[in-house]
């Protein structure tokens, strides 16, 4: 009996080709911008647009591309590959678009996914608050529910693409439980204000928002009152650090690539630094830490494919190992670029800035380490019982 | 119906310390289950009994004992 299979279908197979010649050609000529100009390029957002891309994760019935997690990760990790930033989009994006596929209402769907499969509307996830970032159960902003509807107060920070998205996706209290709301950014008593100056993912156009009374209508509620983090945040977030992780084994396998590169032309002492053997030493734990961190995306996406509740727990697994390796290897990537991998002439330092971004956002290192410990703990005494 | 509480039981059993859980024993009044595992549970139903979970079925009531879960599977199912 053969059960385990690591062999793509022939359209996923394609779909990587597809996706990789077009990280090429669309997105790495640009990363470089998008990192020093702490945006992306408009230009690239419409070639996202016209890709497709946006809607990679929506079914075909409302204008996205139906892929499976796969196939999405695959996505994910290219554009990882290419620039963090741009992924970063796909993610949050990615986020909104799924938490309305599930929780939303036929008028919700109806009225924003074909928006967000084309890229009319952007979304974004507006989670995280001053006050409030690992303990989401904190959130301050309030949503008060009136005779004409609800009343939104509070403040967001570090949401991504906060700068430029259509629609957000908010968690506030109502009637004292979390609960999630669908905010468009024309909402009366809206303002963003641009971040600067992050340390890494540059591009991501972060923003803080405030809700000043802003009226919303009773059919902004997303889900039920109550459900806004039990079921819909995690949800969201499931998906976003899937494609997080995918996106690490991507940006891994930018700092093994460009380490190769530099190690095959740069020669000292006579000879190449691919032939010095502490070089080799890092080439190799990059390889296998990007093949291992791959494998474990891999399975992580089957298991969303076949619908096994295991998933949450392998997909923690997956972005706790890939975020963690990535660090190493972009520091690796520094080193062996020696003093060009301090300068921005070579890609290096910017894989370096950009991989620290990764053990942070979607649940910190730390976070995962106490989930995954608690599980694993759990599961093993249930199961020596 | 008892195939399908085996089953449930049998996937409570990956979570929960209780050997001798009782078909109308309260996982939610017991303490065992955090969001993440109502995440699971969701996600085990769906896939298990092919039935989709909508927003109107979120009520916790639908999922505090073996017994509310099977009748809502039975509801689920003979709707289809």
């Amino acid at each position: 009996m053969i059960a385990i299979q690591f062999e793509f279908t022939a359209d996923q197979y394609e779909r990587q080709c597809e996706f990789q010649a077009f990280v090429d050609s669309a997105i790495i000529p640009y990363a470089g911008r998008h990192d020093k100009e702490e945006r992306i390029c408009p230009e690239v957002l419409e070639t996202l647009r016209a890709s497709g891309y946006l809607g990679a994760m929506l079914p075909k019935a409302y204008g996205g591309m139906g892929l499976d997690y796969v196939t999405q990760g695959m996505l994910n990790e290219q554009l990882g590959r290419g620039c963090s930033s741009v992924r970063s989009l796909l993610t949050v994006h990615g986020m909104v678009a799924l938490a309305i596929l599930r929780w939303g209402t036929k008028q919700q769907k109806d009225d924003w996914l074909p928006k967000l499969a084309s890229g009319e509307a952007i979304g974004a996830l507006a989670l995280t608050e001053p006050h409030a970032g690992s303990d989401a159960k904190s959130i301050e902003t309030t949503a008060e529910l009136t005779d004409d509807g609800y009343i939104l107060n509070g403040q967001k920070k570090w949401i991504t693409m906060g700068q430029i998205a259509d629609l957000f996706l908010l968690f506030a209290i109502c009637d004292g439980k979390p609960s999630a709301f669908l905010v468009e950014r024309s909402c009366a008593g809206f303002t963003s204000k641009a971040m600067t100056g992050l340390l890494g993912a540059r591009g991501s156009m972060i923003a803080e928002l405030t809700f000043d009374n802003c009226p919303l209508p009773t059919t902004s509620l997303l889900g039920q009152v109550g459900t806004g983090l039990s079921h819909i945040a995690l949800f969201s977030l499931d998906y976003g650090r899937y494609t997080i992780a995918c996106g690490c084994v991507g940006l891994a396998q930018a700092c093994l690539e460009a380490s190769m590169n530099y190690a095959s032309q740069r020669r000292q002492f006579g000879e190449l630094l691919q032939e010095k053997q502490l070089i080799q030493k890092m080439i190799t734990e990059m390889t296998v830490n990007v093949k291992a961190a791959r494998l474990l995306c891999y399975k992580a996406g089957y298991l969303k494919d076949v619908g096994d509740p295991d998933s949450i727990m392998e997909t923690w697994t997956a972005k706790y190992f890939a975020s963690t390796i990535v660090t190493k290897a972009a520091s690796d990537a520094v080193q062996i670029h020696g003093a060009n991998g301090c300068h921005s002439d070579y890609p290096a330092e910017r894989y370096y800035r950009d991989a620290k971004i990764n053990e942070i956002i979607e649940g910190t290192t730390q976070m995962h380490e106490w989930l995954i410990a608690s599980q694993e703990i759990r599961s093993y005494h249930v199961d020596s019982r | 119906m008892e195939e399908n509480k085996a089953k449930i039981k049998q996937f409570l059993m990956r979570f929960i310390r209780k050997p001798d859980l009782d078909d109308d024993d309260d996982i939610f009044a017991l303490g065992f289950v955090n969001s993440l595992f109502a995440m699971q549970l969701v996600m085990y139903l769906e896939k298990e009994f092919a039935i989709v979970i909508e927003n109107e079925d979120m009520s916790l009531d639908n999922f505090r004992t073996i017994h509310r879960m099977l009748a809502f599977i039975e509801a689920k199912t003979s709707a289809k």
